[in-house]
Protein backbone atom coordinates (compact mmCIF):
# COMPACT_ATOMS: atom_id res chain seq x y z
CA UNK A 1 0.00 0.00 0.00
CA UNK A 2 2.78 2.17 1.06
CA UNK A 3 4.88 1.68 -1.91
CA UNK A 4 3.97 3.96 -3.82
CA UNK A 5 6.53 5.53 -6.63
CA UNK A 6 7.06 9.47 -5.96
CA UNK A 7 4.79 10.30 -8.85
CA UNK A 8 2.10 8.51 -7.73
CA UNK A 9 2.42 10.07 -4.31
CA UNK A 10 2.56 13.74 -6.44
CA UNK A 11 -0.42 12.73 -8.30
CA UNK A 12 -2.15 11.98 -4.62
CA UNK A 13 -1.09 15.34 -3.32
CA UNK A 14 -2.00 17.09 -6.45
CA UNK A 15 -5.42 15.50 -6.77
CA UNK A 16 -6.41 16.49 -2.48
CA UNK A 17 -4.91 20.51 -3.60
CA UNK A 18 -6.95 20.61 -6.56
CA UNK A 19 -10.27 19.16 -5.21
CA UNK A 20 -9.91 21.41 -2.09
CA UNK A 21 -8.74 24.41 -3.74
CA UNK A 22 -11.97 23.67 -6.41
CA UNK A 23 -14.24 23.17 -3.15
CA UNK A 24 -13.41 26.05 -1.42
CA UNK A 25 -13.51 28.52 -3.65
CA UNK A 26 -17.10 27.49 -5.56
CA UNK A 27 -18.36 27.53 -2.37
CA UNK A 28 -19.54 31.20 -1.51
CA UNK A 29 -20.49 31.32 -5.92
CA UNK A 30 -22.73 28.12 -4.44
CA UNK A 31 -24.11 29.55 -1.67
CA UNK A 32 -25.11 32.56 -3.39
CA UNK A 33 -26.53 30.74 -6.47
CA UNK A 34 -28.40 28.43 -3.90
CA UNK A 35 -30.03 31.02 -2.70
CA UNK A 36 -31.32 33.40 -5.54
CA UNK A 37 -32.78 29.89 -6.72
CA UNK A 38 -34.17 28.97 -3.50
CA UNK A 39 -35.28 32.48 -2.54
CA UNK A 40 -36.00 34.45 -5.78
CA UNK A 41 -38.62 34.62 -8.74
CA UNK A 42 -37.37 35.99 -11.88
CA UNK A 43 -37.65 35.74 -15.32
CA UNK A 44 -34.75 33.38 -16.07
CA UNK A 45 -34.77 31.11 -13.53
CA UNK A 46 -35.06 28.55 -15.49
CA UNK A 47 -32.32 28.91 -17.53
CA UNK A 48 -30.16 29.59 -15.03
CA UNK A 49 -31.54 26.60 -13.28
CA UNK A 50 -30.64 24.14 -16.37
CA UNK A 51 -27.44 26.25 -17.07
CA UNK A 52 -25.95 25.26 -13.59
CA UNK A 53 -26.63 21.56 -14.43
CA UNK A 54 -25.63 21.40 -17.63
CA UNK A 55 -22.37 20.11 -16.71
CA UNK A 56 -24.21 17.48 -14.64
CA UNK A 57 -25.32 16.09 -18.00
CA UNK A 58 -23.25 16.83 -20.80
CA UNK A 59 -20.54 14.75 -22.01
CA UNK A 60 -17.66 15.59 -19.20
CA UNK A 61 -15.37 16.35 -22.60
CA UNK A 62 -17.14 18.26 -23.79
CA UNK A 63 -17.36 20.36 -21.18
CA UNK A 64 -13.77 20.29 -20.79
CA UNK A 65 -13.53 20.65 -24.95
CA UNK A 66 -15.64 24.17 -24.02
CA UNK A 67 -13.52 25.52 -21.47
CA UNK A 68 -10.22 24.43 -23.73
CA UNK A 69 -11.62 27.06 -26.21
CA UNK A 70 -12.75 29.52 -23.83
CA UNK A 71 -10.06 29.83 -21.68
CA UNK A 72 -7.09 28.26 -23.20
CA UNK A 73 -4.39 30.67 -24.28
CA UNK A 74 -5.94 31.85 -27.21
CA UNK A 75 -9.26 31.41 -25.64
CA UNK A 76 -11.37 34.05 -25.11
CA UNK A 77 -11.13 34.19 -21.78
CA UNK A 78 -7.72 32.87 -21.71
CA UNK A 79 -5.98 35.50 -23.68
CA UNK A 80 -7.44 38.31 -20.85
CA UNK A 81 -6.50 36.11 -18.49
CA UNK A 82 -3.08 35.56 -19.37
CA UNK A 83 -2.37 38.91 -19.79
CA UNK A 84 -3.20 39.34 -15.89
CA UNK A 85 -0.50 36.61 -15.85
CA UNK A 86 -3.07 33.69 -14.62
CA UNK A 87 -2.41 31.27 -17.07
CA UNK A 88 -5.38 28.24 -16.75
CA UNK A 89 -4.83 25.97 -19.85
CA UNK A 90 -2.26 22.75 -18.86
CA UNK A 91 -1.88 24.30 -15.27
CA UNK A 92 -3.10 22.58 -12.16
CA UNK A 93 -5.28 25.72 -11.79
CA UNK A 94 -7.02 24.90 -15.20
CA UNK A 95 -7.56 21.76 -12.89
CA UNK A 96 -9.07 23.62 -10.19
CA UNK A 97 -11.17 25.51 -12.49
CA UNK A 98 -12.41 21.87 -14.70
CA UNK A 99 -13.43 20.20 -11.07
CA UNK A 100 -15.33 22.96 -9.72
CA UNK A 101 -17.62 23.58 -12.73
CA UNK A 102 -17.62 19.69 -12.68
CA UNK A 103 -19.29 19.50 -9.28
CA UNK A 104 -21.20 23.08 -9.18
CA UNK A 105 -24.21 21.06 -9.97
CA UNK A 106 -23.87 18.99 -6.89
CA UNK A 107 -22.99 21.90 -4.44
CA UNK A 108 -25.88 24.18 -5.81
CA UNK A 109 -28.37 21.23 -5.54
CA UNK A 110 -27.94 20.34 -1.72
CA UNK A 111 -27.73 24.01 -0.39
CA UNK A 112 -30.62 24.69 -2.13
CA UNK A 113 -32.62 22.04 -0.85
CA UNK A 114 -30.95 22.97 2.38
CA UNK A 115 -31.84 27.10 2.40
CA UNK A 116 -35.50 25.75 1.39
CA UNK A 117 -35.82 23.52 3.97
CA UNK A 118 -35.64 26.58 6.23
CA UNK A 119 -38.53 28.00 7.70
CA UNK A 120 -38.96 31.59 6.67
CA UNK A 121 -41.46 32.47 9.28
CA UNK A 122 -38.04 32.44 11.34
CA UNK A 123 -36.76 34.74 8.71
CA UNK A 124 -40.20 36.79 9.93
CA UNK A 125 -39.55 36.96 12.96
CA UNK A 126 -35.88 38.59 12.27
CA UNK A 127 -37.61 41.12 10.22
CA UNK A 128 -39.75 41.85 13.36
CA UNK A 129 -36.77 42.09 15.31
CA UNK A 130 -34.90 44.47 13.55
CA UNK A 131 -32.29 42.53 11.20
CA UNK A 132 -32.53 43.76 7.49
CA UNK A 133 -33.03 41.10 4.27
CA UNK A 134 -28.97 40.76 4.29
CA UNK A 135 -28.49 40.18 7.96
CA UNK A 136 -31.37 37.94 7.94
CA UNK A 137 -29.63 35.61 5.56
CA UNK A 138 -26.20 35.96 7.60
CA UNK A 139 -27.65 34.78 10.84
CA UNK A 140 -30.75 33.05 10.36
CA UNK A 141 -31.00 31.37 7.11
CA UNK A 142 -27.23 30.28 5.98
CA UNK A 143 -26.50 28.68 9.90
CA UNK A 144 -30.14 27.31 9.82
CA UNK A 145 -28.88 25.44 6.11
CA UNK A 146 -25.39 24.75 7.67
CA UNK A 147 -25.96 20.77 7.57
CA UNK A 148 -27.11 21.03 3.88
CA UNK A 149 -23.74 23.93 3.24
CA UNK A 150 -21.75 20.94 4.46
CA UNK A 151 -23.39 18.26 2.91
CA UNK A 152 -22.97 19.85 -0.60
CA UNK A 153 -18.82 20.45 -0.02
CA UNK A 154 -18.37 17.42 0.87
CA UNK A 155 -20.24 16.37 -1.91
CA UNK A 156 -18.24 18.53 -4.61
CA UNK A 157 -14.99 17.76 -3.00
CA UNK A 158 -15.64 14.01 -3.89
CA UNK A 159 -16.82 14.63 -7.40
CA UNK A 160 -14.03 17.04 -7.62
CA UNK A 161 -11.75 14.18 -6.71
CA UNK A 162 -13.04 12.06 -8.95
CA UNK A 163 -13.13 14.20 -11.79
CA UNK A 164 -11.56 12.81 -14.96
CA UNK A 165 -12.94 13.70 -18.35
CA UNK A 166 -13.09 17.56 -18.48
CA UNK A 167 -9.49 17.42 -16.37
CA UNK A 168 -7.59 15.37 -19.01
CA UNK A 169 -9.62 17.06 -21.85
CA UNK A 170 -8.58 20.79 -20.64
CA UNK A 171 -5.31 20.78 -18.99
CA UNK A 172 -3.89 17.04 -20.60
CA UNK A 173 -2.45 14.52 -17.83
CA UNK A 174 1.16 16.55 -17.13
CA UNK A 175 2.87 14.22 -14.26
CA UNK A 176 3.42 16.54 -11.14
CA UNK A 177 1.25 19.43 -12.77
CA UNK A 178 -2.28 18.32 -13.87
CA UNK A 179 -2.00 14.67 -13.26
CA UNK A 180 -4.49 13.70 -10.65
CA UNK A 181 -5.28 9.91 -8.99
CA UNK A 182 -7.42 9.46 -11.53
CA UNK A 183 -5.39 10.27 -14.46
CA UNK A 184 -2.68 8.31 -13.17
CA UNK A 185 -4.81 5.16 -12.58
CA UNK A 186 -5.84 5.55 -16.43
CA UNK A 187 -2.01 5.77 -18.02
CA UNK A 188 -1.44 2.87 -15.25
CA UNK A 189 -4.26 0.80 -17.05
CA UNK A 190 -2.81 2.07 -20.78
CA UNK A 191 1.30 0.47 -19.92
CA UNK A 192 1.73 -3.18 -19.52
CA UNK A 193 2.26 -4.19 -16.65
CA UNK A 194 0.74 -1.37 -14.54
CA UNK A 195 -2.27 -2.95 -13.10
CA UNK A 196 -0.56 -3.64 -9.62
CA UNK A 197 0.18 0.06 -9.41
CA UNK A 198 -3.07 1.02 -10.48
CA UNK A 199 -4.92 -0.87 -8.07
CA UNK A 200 -2.88 0.62 -5.36
CA UNK A 201 -3.98 3.96 -6.22
CA UNK A 202 -7.86 2.63 -6.82
CA UNK A 203 -7.29 1.59 -3.27
CA UNK A 204 -6.19 5.16 -2.31
CA UNK A 205 -8.94 6.64 -4.23
CA UNK A 206 -12.12 4.83 -2.20
CA UNK A 207 -10.36 5.46 1.00
CA UNK A 208 -10.45 9.45 0.33
CA UNK A 209 -13.68 8.86 -0.79
CA UNK A 210 -15.52 6.89 2.39
CA UNK A 211 -13.46 8.76 4.33
CA UNK A 212 -14.98 12.12 3.00
CA UNK A 213 -18.81 10.85 3.13
CA UNK A 214 -17.98 9.76 6.59
CA UNK A 215 -16.98 12.69 7.85
CA UNK A 216 -19.85 14.63 6.13
CA UNK A 217 -22.03 12.23 7.91
CA UNK A 218 -20.62 12.99 11.04
CA UNK A 219 -20.50 16.66 10.54
CA UNK A 220 -23.40 17.03 9.24
CA UNK A 221 -25.36 15.29 12.22
CA UNK A 222 -23.28 17.81 14.99
CA UNK A 223 -24.32 20.51 12.42
CA UNK A 224 -27.96 19.28 12.55
CA UNK A 225 -28.02 18.77 15.93
CA UNK A 226 -27.07 22.41 17.23
CA UNK A 227 -29.32 23.69 14.32
CA UNK A 228 -32.41 21.90 15.84
CA UNK A 229 -31.01 20.74 18.70
CA UNK A 230 -31.00 21.49 22.36
CA UNK B 1 -51.92 55.36 19.70
CA UNK B 2 -52.58 53.45 17.22
CA UNK B 3 -54.80 53.88 13.94
CA UNK B 4 -55.47 51.28 11.24
CA UNK B 5 -57.65 51.52 8.20
CA UNK B 6 -56.71 48.61 5.84
CA UNK B 7 -57.88 46.59 2.81
CA UNK B 8 -56.58 43.44 1.56
CA UNK B 9 -57.87 41.03 -0.61
CA UNK B 10 -56.36 37.03 0.20
CA UNK B 11 -58.07 34.64 -2.31
CA UNK B 12 -61.61 34.43 -1.93
CA UNK B 13 -61.33 36.40 1.88
CA UNK B 14 -61.57 39.99 1.64
CA UNK B 15 -60.31 41.79 5.07
CA UNK B 16 -61.73 44.92 5.17
CA UNK B 17 -60.86 47.01 8.70
CA UNK B 18 -60.39 50.20 10.50
CA UNK B 19 -59.96 50.81 14.26
CA UNK B 20 -58.27 52.78 16.89
CA UNK B 21 -56.16 51.19 19.59
CA UNK B 22 -55.09 53.21 22.93
CA UNK B 23 -52.28 53.27 25.32
CA UNK B 24 -53.02 49.85 27.01
CA UNK B 25 -53.98 46.69 25.54
CA UNK B 26 -56.20 46.30 22.49
CA UNK B 27 -57.70 43.32 22.12
CA UNK B 28 -58.26 41.68 18.45
CA UNK B 29 -61.57 39.39 19.25
CA UNK B 30 -63.06 37.00 16.92
CA UNK B 31 -63.51 33.65 16.07
CA UNK B 32 -60.73 32.05 14.07
CA UNK B 33 -60.66 33.19 10.21
CA UNK B 34 -62.09 36.50 11.09
CA UNK B 35 -58.82 38.10 9.80
CA UNK B 36 -57.17 38.75 13.14
CA UNK B 37 -53.30 37.57 12.44
CA UNK B 38 -53.56 38.99 8.67
CA UNK B 39 -54.21 42.61 10.38
CA UNK B 40 -51.48 42.13 12.79
CA UNK B 41 -48.86 40.36 10.33
CA UNK B 42 -49.65 44.54 8.43
CA UNK B 43 -49.17 45.94 11.20
CA UNK B 44 -46.16 44.70 11.50
CA UNK B 45 -44.80 45.00 8.14
CA UNK B 46 -44.63 41.10 6.83
CA UNK B 47 -47.65 41.42 4.79
CA UNK B 48 -48.32 44.28 3.03
CA UNK B 49 -52.38 45.68 2.49
CA UNK B 50 -53.78 46.53 -0.39
CA UNK B 51 -54.59 49.83 0.14
CA UNK B 52 -54.99 51.20 3.57
CA UNK B 53 -52.89 53.60 6.04
CA UNK B 54 -51.60 52.44 9.31
CA UNK B 55 -50.19 55.04 11.95
CA UNK B 56 -48.38 54.25 15.30
CA UNK B 57 -47.27 57.05 17.82
CA UNK B 58 -48.19 59.37 15.26
CA UNK B 59 -45.72 58.14 12.62
CA UNK B 60 -47.39 56.95 9.33
CA UNK B 61 -45.40 53.06 8.68
CA UNK B 62 -47.91 52.64 5.74
CA UNK B 63 -49.90 54.98 3.55
CA UNK B 64 -51.20 53.61 -0.10
CA UNK B 65 -51.73 57.14 -0.97
CA UNK B 66 -48.40 58.50 -0.33
CA UNK B 67 -46.64 55.72 -1.14
CA UNK B 68 -45.27 54.73 2.06
CA UNK B 69 -43.95 51.24 3.05
CA UNK B 70 -41.83 51.10 5.64
CA UNK B 71 -40.20 47.71 6.00
CA UNK B 72 -40.58 45.38 8.93
CA UNK B 73 -36.87 45.00 10.37
CA UNK B 74 -37.66 49.32 11.04
CA UNK B 75 -40.84 49.49 12.21
CA UNK B 76 -39.59 48.77 15.90
CA UNK B 77 -42.96 46.86 16.86
CA UNK B 78 -42.22 43.75 18.87
CA UNK B 79 -44.41 40.61 17.44
CA UNK B 80 -44.97 37.62 19.64
CA UNK B 81 -45.87 34.90 17.33
CA UNK B 82 -48.56 31.79 18.14
CA UNK B 83 -45.50 29.47 17.84
CA UNK B 84 -42.58 31.68 19.12
CA UNK B 85 -40.31 31.22 16.48
CA UNK B 86 -37.16 30.90 18.61
CA UNK B 87 -34.44 30.61 16.41
CA UNK B 88 -33.18 27.14 17.28
CA UNK B 89 -29.54 27.50 16.23
CA UNK B 90 -28.86 29.98 19.24
CA UNK B 91 -28.87 29.91 23.33
CA UNK B 92 -31.90 31.71 24.94
CA UNK B 93 -29.36 34.81 26.03
CA UNK B 94 -28.84 35.16 22.27
CA UNK B 95 -32.33 35.12 21.15
CA UNK B 96 -32.88 37.51 23.59
CA UNK B 97 -30.15 39.73 22.98
CA UNK B 98 -31.00 39.38 19.21
CA UNK B 99 -33.28 42.24 18.50
CA UNK B 100 -30.79 44.89 20.42
CA UNK B 101 -27.78 43.42 18.46
CA UNK B 102 -29.53 43.97 14.94
CA UNK B 103 -30.95 47.31 15.93
CA UNK B 104 -27.39 48.40 17.13
CA UNK B 105 -29.23 49.58 20.76
CA UNK B 106 -26.21 49.84 23.66
CA UNK B 107 -26.05 46.67 25.80
CA UNK B 108 -28.17 47.68 28.88
CA UNK B 109 -27.32 44.49 31.70
CA UNK B 110 -30.12 46.47 34.01
CA UNK B 111 -32.47 46.18 31.25
CA UNK B 112 -31.53 42.35 30.72
CA UNK B 113 -31.92 41.86 34.04
CA UNK B 114 -35.73 43.64 34.89
CA UNK B 115 -36.87 42.10 31.56
CA UNK B 116 -35.63 38.23 32.49
CA UNK B 117 -37.02 38.88 36.29
CA UNK B 118 -40.14 39.99 35.55
CA UNK B 119 -40.76 36.57 33.09
CA UNK B 120 -38.31 34.43 35.60
CA UNK B 121 -36.23 33.66 32.31
CA UNK B 122 -32.84 34.30 33.92
CA UNK B 123 -32.53 30.63 34.89
CA UNK B 124 -32.97 29.79 31.13
CA UNK B 125 -30.33 31.69 29.50
CA UNK B 126 -27.91 29.35 29.06
CA UNK B 127 -30.31 26.57 27.02
CA UNK B 128 -31.66 26.01 23.95
CA UNK B 129 -34.79 26.87 22.76
CA UNK B 130 -35.32 23.10 21.96
CA UNK B 131 -35.00 22.51 25.89
CA UNK B 132 -37.78 24.55 26.81
CA UNK B 133 -41.33 23.91 27.78
CA UNK B 134 -44.01 25.64 25.89
CA UNK B 135 -44.72 27.96 28.74
CA UNK B 136 -41.01 28.96 29.02
CA UNK B 137 -40.72 29.06 25.34
CA UNK B 138 -43.31 31.86 25.12
CA UNK B 139 -41.64 33.39 27.90
CA UNK B 140 -38.80 33.89 25.99
CA UNK B 141 -40.25 35.19 22.57
CA UNK B 142 -41.62 37.46 24.70
CA UNK B 143 -38.57 38.81 26.66
CA UNK B 144 -37.06 39.05 23.17
CA UNK B 145 -39.44 40.99 21.44
CA UNK B 146 -39.32 43.60 24.64
CA UNK B 147 -35.41 44.02 24.91
CA UNK B 148 -35.70 45.27 21.34
CA UNK B 149 -37.37 48.04 22.84
CA UNK B 150 -40.48 48.22 20.51
CA UNK B 151 -42.96 51.16 20.57
CA UNK B 152 -45.86 48.75 20.24
CA UNK B 153 -46.52 45.12 20.62
CA UNK B 154 -48.02 42.83 18.77
CA UNK B 155 -49.52 39.27 20.91
CA UNK B 156 -50.44 37.19 18.45
CA UNK B 157 -52.73 34.45 20.42
CA UNK B 158 -49.31 33.78 22.45
CA UNK B 159 -51.22 31.34 24.27
CA UNK B 160 -52.86 29.61 21.69
CA UNK B 161 -50.17 26.23 21.60
CA UNK B 162 -50.42 25.78 25.70
CA UNK B 163 -52.99 23.88 27.58
CA UNK B 164 -55.00 25.17 30.30
CA UNK B 165 -52.67 24.91 33.49
CA UNK B 166 -50.17 26.67 31.61
CA UNK B 167 -52.04 29.24 30.31
CA UNK B 168 -52.98 30.08 33.78
CA UNK B 169 -49.20 30.12 34.44
CA UNK B 170 -48.37 32.40 31.92
CA UNK B 171 -51.37 34.72 31.82
CA UNK B 172 -50.27 36.62 35.55
CA UNK B 173 -47.23 37.68 33.23
CA UNK B 174 -48.73 39.27 30.48
CA UNK B 175 -50.88 41.44 33.33
CA UNK B 176 -47.39 42.27 34.93
CA UNK B 177 -46.11 43.39 31.52
CA UNK B 178 -48.64 44.87 30.64
CA UNK B 179 -49.03 47.34 34.26
CA UNK B 180 -45.15 47.64 34.84
CA UNK B 181 -43.85 48.71 31.11
CA UNK B 182 -46.33 51.28 29.86
CA UNK B 183 -46.04 49.82 26.07
CA UNK B 184 -49.10 49.83 24.26
CA UNK B 185 -50.38 46.86 23.16
CA UNK B 186 -52.56 45.02 20.47
CA UNK B 187 -53.63 41.73 21.57
CA UNK B 188 -54.82 38.89 19.43
CA UNK B 189 -57.45 36.04 20.71
CA UNK B 190 -60.55 34.16 20.59
CA UNK B 191 -60.85 33.04 24.13
CA UNK B 192 -63.09 36.12 25.96
CA UNK B 193 -61.45 35.33 29.57
CA UNK B 194 -57.93 35.96 28.33
CA UNK B 195 -59.37 39.26 27.06
CA UNK B 196 -61.37 40.37 29.85
CA UNK B 197 -58.40 40.09 31.74
CA UNK B 198 -55.80 42.00 29.99
CA UNK B 199 -57.68 44.07 27.51
CA UNK B 200 -58.84 47.75 27.94
CA UNK B 201 -60.05 48.10 24.31
CA UNK B 202 -62.09 45.27 22.19
CA UNK B 203 -62.13 45.41 18.39
CA UNK B 204 -64.70 42.54 17.47
CA UNK B 205 -64.02 40.88 14.31
CA UNK B 206 -66.00 38.24 12.02
CA UNK B 207 -65.60 37.47 8.14
CA UNK B 208 -62.91 39.99 7.73
CA UNK B 209 -64.60 43.26 9.12
CA UNK B 210 -64.91 45.28 12.65
CA UNK B 211 -68.10 44.56 13.80
CA UNK B 212 -67.87 47.11 17.01
CA UNK B 213 -64.97 48.50 18.91
CA UNK B 214 -65.25 49.89 22.81
CA UNK B 215 -64.79 48.85 26.25
CA UNK B 216 -64.72 45.40 27.21
CA UNK B 217 -68.10 45.38 28.13
CA UNK B 218 -68.57 44.59 24.62
CA UNK B 219 -67.75 40.92 25.65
Amino acid sequence: MLSLTPEEWTAVALSLRVATVATLISLPFGIAVAWVLARKNFHGKALLNAFIYLPLVLPPVVTGYLLLIAFGRRGIFGEALASVGIVLSFRWTGAVLACAIMSFPLLVGAIRLSIEAVDRKLEDAAATLGANRRWTVFTVTLPLALPGIIAGAVLAFARALGEFGATITFVSNIPGETQTISAAIYTLTQVPGGDAQALKLVGIAVAISLLALILSEWFGRRAGARVHGV
Amino acid sequence: MISIDIDKKLGDFTLSAAFEGDSGVTALFGPSGSGKTSIVSMIAGLTKPDRGRIIIDGETVFDSNAGIDEPAYRRRIGYVFQDGRLFPHLSVARNLDYGRWMTGIERDQAQFKRVTELLDIAPLVKRRPGALSGGERQRVALGRALLMRPRLMLLDEPMASLDAKRKSEILPYFVRLRDETKLPMIYVSHDASEVKALASRVVLLDGGRVLKQGGVELL
